[in-house]
């Protein structure tokens, strides 16, 4: 008998027991589904965060003062006595390196800024003329700071497109004075809407010249230093040469972390690859939940069939045809109940979207192929047991069964 | 030649610490184109002894020969592969797939042979029109009276043209008309060349039969050797 008949027999048993098979299937379903989505709701947030970070920039380092590690691992209190970055830091690197385009000593603090009667405690971000072009940022209306503006420590300001909403609402600000802690800082320009970016309303900043922000902060020690490479590929020899020119000045001692955005992203990648398997695995236990549906209905299907099983012996089917018939059985619930859940794997990670925003999902379709691969490999698994108890059966029993 | 030979053919029944026996010493051989009948009230052995007979069980002690092959020599397989070229097998409660057609039923035996699938339907078509059910092709057993459903059994035990045809109590469920019509399908058929080998309690069939083996209590008291 050849197996295209043998998937007839099986087709017309399924067909013949509708509800049965759906119920059966419903538990692959489910499991095939929820395996998907938790693997496309894991792609989607890698995705998200690297589309995130690119959209700050890209061959960006971040250089902080103190030693922490990406990596993990402690380091004695004792051993750093942090010293500071400082504006100077920032220029030697970007004239030293060849790798490096460009290097913005930053400065953030709080500070109350106000206009008229309307005042606001604000993020405000002390950065040199090319911050807005490392971070993909760009100007609404007037101009971004400027490098004179840098060198000659003027009192501009420039507002991010909330701090401008809350302060002038329709009204023009450009030309305005707005007083910025004891300070009065002439409004330059108006960044154009970017949005909360990992967690970083970039709205809701005002942009001074560093050289202003270390007068009204009266500090020199900096936040960071963003520094802009020239290409990917020079990403390591950029590091090291941030390395040597910081440990030349800071006697020799690395107390100082460069971060790359890579990364970043690497570690992210990383964290959100563990919790992808784990819940991955977790919905896997649901698909072998269903397998073993499968089983159950099967070996009840082979009990009913006791006496078409003796039939079909006695009329010359070899072991192999009847296993065969089961297995098909049982593989066939397994392989369209997984190909259910795909389906609606598909419909919800479209959906989703629509209604949780915050929730980006990715259909990979590496997960697809496993996941019907696994549900195949549950039906064979859960199948066998039924098939071979049914091939097995002696004829005359099974002829006598009632 | 002879198609079935046996010798001290023994068949105890053991239930837990009760020994039955179902068959002694059974001695008989059946020739080619011979029409068997074999008789005894119901509890005899009969059945047991056409079970044994097409291979879908066993005995305990003694020796039957099929076609020159010893049966207790083979394996599984192998006596699925003779009982599928060699025997057909129609049973007293006509044991029909119900969730199959007249006519899959019928195809059954062939697809186990592997004939292709237009083969199987000119035979198939063919058998059903001289039996005469062709009309009932496409309906299920259930639909049909007993002797229509004993003519749809009988055809799928001669689809493949086996040489032995072993029939239980073909008629028993039938009523005396349709019981006749079935044994003139088989004394047709053994025209035709096949051996039969028939078990039944009903004289008159038996009386149709070349040849009587009568059974009581297990043991042969006519017919063997």
């Amino acid at each position: 008998m050849d197996v295209i008949e043998v998937i007839r027999i099986s087709r017309d048993s399924l067909m013949g027991n509708r509800v049965r098979s759906f119920l059966t299937m419903l538990g692959v379903i489910i499991g095939v589904a929820s395996v998907i989505m938790l693997i496309s709701i894991g792609e989607g947030a890698r995705s998200y965060i690297g589309r995130e970070l690119g959209n700050l920039g890209t061959n960006i380092l971040i250089v902080v003062p103190g030693k922490t590690s990406a990596k993990g691992g402690f380091h004695p209190p004792a051993a750093t006595t942090v010293r500071k970055l400082v504006y100077d830091h920032a220029r030697i690197i970007k004239k030293r390196s060849r790798h490096i385009q460009d290097a913005v000593p930053l400065i953030l603090g709080a500070s109350k800024i106000k206009y008229l009667s309307q005042s606001r405690d604000n993020s405000v971000a002390g950065v040199t003329e090319t911050y807005f072009e490392i971070r993909n940022l760009s100007v609404e209306s007037g101009r971004f700071i400027s490098a004179s503006d840098v060198d000659s420590r003027r009192k501009v300001c420039v507002l991010g497109r909330t701090v401008k909403n809350d302060l002038f609402g329709d009204k023009n600000a450009l030309g305005a004075l707005a007083a910025i802690g004891d300070g009065k800082y002439r409004v330059i320009g108006v960044m154009e809407k970017k949005g909360v970016t990992l967690g970083i309303d970039f709205d809701d900043i005002v942009f001074i010249p560093t050289t202003a922000a270390q007068e009204l902060f009266d500090t020199d020690s900096l936040f960071n230093i963003t520094i802009k490479v020239r290409s990917a590929s020079e990403i390591d020899a950029a590091k090291e040469d941030i390395r040597q020119i910081l440990m030349k000045r800071h006697a020799g001692r690395e107390d100082f972390t460069i971060m790359s955005q890579d990364e970043m992203v690497a570690v992210m990648g990383k964290i959100l690859n563990i919790m992808t398997a784990v819940l991955a695995g977790i919905a896997a236990i649901s698909l072998v939940v269903g397998g073993i549906g499968i089983m159950n209905i099967m070996l009840v299907s082979v009990r009913e069939r006791t006496r078409e099983i003796g039939i079909r012996k006695a009329l010359g089917a070899k072991n192999r045809d009847i296993l065969l018939q089961f297995l098909i059985e049982s593989v066939t619930l397994s392989l369209i109940g997984g190909t259910g859940g795909i389906l609606l794997a598909g419909l919800l990670s479209f959906v989703i979207p629509y209604f949780v925003e915050f929730l980006p999902t990715h259909l990979a379709l590496w997960s697809i192929v496993v996941a019907f691969l696994f549900s195949a490999a549950v039906g064979i698994f859960f199948g066998v047991y039924p098939a071979r108890k049914a091939s097995l059966y002696d004829p005359i029993k099974a002829l006598r069964y009632e | 030649m002879n198609i079935i030979e046996t010798s001290g053919l023994e068949k105890i029944f053991q239930a837990e610490s009760v020994e039955t026996i179902a068959l002694r010493n059974i001695n008989f051989n059946v020739k080619e184109g011979d029409f068997v009948a074999v008789m005894g009230p119901s509890g005899c052995g009969k059945t047991t002894l056409l079970n044994i007979l097409g291979m879908i069980d066993n005995w305990n002690t003694g020796s039957y020969f099929l076609l020159g092959q010893d049966v207790a020599k083979l394996k599984e397989k192998q006596r699925t592969i003779l009982r599928k070229n060699h025997i057909g097998f129609v049973f007293q409660n006509f044991n029909l797939i119900e969730e199959l057609t007249v006519y899959e039923n019928v195809e059954l035996p062939l697809q186990y042979l592997g004939w292709k699938k237009k083969a199987r339907q000119e035979r198939v078509t063919a058998l059903l029109e001289k039996m005469q059910i062709a009309h009932r092709s496409n309906m299920f057993p259930l639909q049909l009276s007993g002797g229509q459903q004993q003519r749809v059994a009988v055809a799928r035990a001669v689809v493949a043209n086996p040489p032995l045809i072993l029939a239980d109590e073909p008629t028993g469920n039938l009523d005396s008309r349709a019981g006749k019509e079935i044994i003139e399908i088989f004394k047709r058929l053994n025209e035709e060349g096949a051996t039969i080998v028939v078990v039944t309690h009903e004289k008159d069939i038996a009386e149709e039969a070349g040849k009587i083996i009568t059974i009581r209590d297990g043991v042969c008291q006519s017919g063997c050797y």
